[in-house]
């Protein structure tokens, strides 16, 4: 499966995205620049962590306009799959890819510390190799992760079965004292209508190697290999 | 010329750093002080030119760009 990883001055989780595609997983993986206007023969894109242009107005409201973004959106019209960490997320929310909005956290500092979060639905791209009711110890790091939307989009998330993930504690139970950043709903991942677009703040591709604390992310790269093989089978059952 | 623009956040968005700096005024005994809300003011220095164009061409970076209406709202006035 090929994978592109978009590159924004400032982002600073590519290189550890593209290490958790390339060697972790061994996927065929390159990097794509902010000013790229094609993605080239890229399955998956990934959006990355960091500050994109210095976070300037707002997270990601600069970086929605890079005309690799627009690729991006497109991609995702026609089906592809994105993936979007921490300030990705942030991006895909400003570029309409996702509803909703990260702003401030509650309590005003920068997190970075392993949390937990609960596996909600199996039933997307993004989580569909992990099991509901799973929890996943995931580092986070941000400053802009508390998840807002007006109460009818999180009630249509909710019905939709999209929500993929929610800050919980250790055991699996979703409390506000396990809620990081005063997230709506202990939010910490959606993903859009048609299920192709996944944004979620926690940072997967750091916990993918047991070296690294926790290989818990792995649940959502393997996920989306899978996928991969399930629409090749039955591409070739059609074909 | 100039568009002078506010944006702030809504009604309905927690804003942790409002409610900091009320506790902080509250701590120096300012009193009274029903609630703090913190947005952002930007100027635009404009070359001029017709002004209910310029409106519109104001309102949609407001809209697009400026601010982000799931979480903000924004007024401006060019003068």
């Amino acid at each position: 499966m090929n994978f592109g990883v978009i590159q924004f001055p400032g982002s600073n989780c590519d290189q550890d995205a593209y290490h958790a595609l390339a060697d972790v997983f061994g996927q065929p993986t390159r990097y794509i620049w902010h000013k790229d206007v094609s993605l080239g023969d890229v399955d998956c894109v990934v959006v990355p962590g960091g500050f994109s242009y210095g976070d300037y107005l707002r997270t990601g409201a600069i970086a929605r306009f890079a005309p690799a973004m627009k690729a991006v959106i497109e991609h995702a019209k026609s089906g592809g799959l994105v993936l979007g960490i921490c300030n990705g997320f942030q991006i895909l929310c400003e570029a309409h890819l996702l509803p909703g909005a990260l702003i401030r956290n509650r309590g005003l500092k920068f997190i970075c510390d392993q949390i937990h979060v609960r596996v909600e639905t199996t039933d997307s791209p993004f989580a569909s190799t992990g099991k509901k009711g799973q929890v996943l110890r995931i580092p986070i790091a941000h400053g802009e992760g508390s998840y807002f939307a007006e109460p009818k989009v999180i009630e249509q998330l909710q019905r939709e079965d999209r929500i993929l993930l929610r800050y919980c504690d250790k055991d699996g139970k979703i409390t506000d004292a396990a809620n990081p950043n005063g997230s709506l709903d202990n939010i910490a991942g959606i993903c859009n209508e048609t299920k192709n677009v996944f944004g979620l703040m926690p940072h997967p591709e750091r916990a993918s190697e047991k070296l690294l604390g926790s290989d818990d992310g792995r649940v959502i790269f393997e996920s989306i290999l899978q996928s991969s093989r399930a629409t090749h089978h039955e591409a070739v059952r059609v074909g | 010329m100039k568009a002078k623009i506010i944006v702030m956040p809504k009604r309905t968005v927690l804003d942790p750093q409002g409610k900091t700096v009320k506790h902080a005024l509250e701590s120096m005994d300012f009193t009274g002080i029903k609630d703090v809300r913190i947005g952002k003011f930007m100027e635009i220095e404009l070359e001029g030119g017709d002004k209910a164009e310029l409106q519109k061409k104001i309102d949609e970076a407001c809209h697009k760009l400026l601010s982000n209406p799931v979480v903000e709202e924004y007024s401006f006035k060019i003068e």
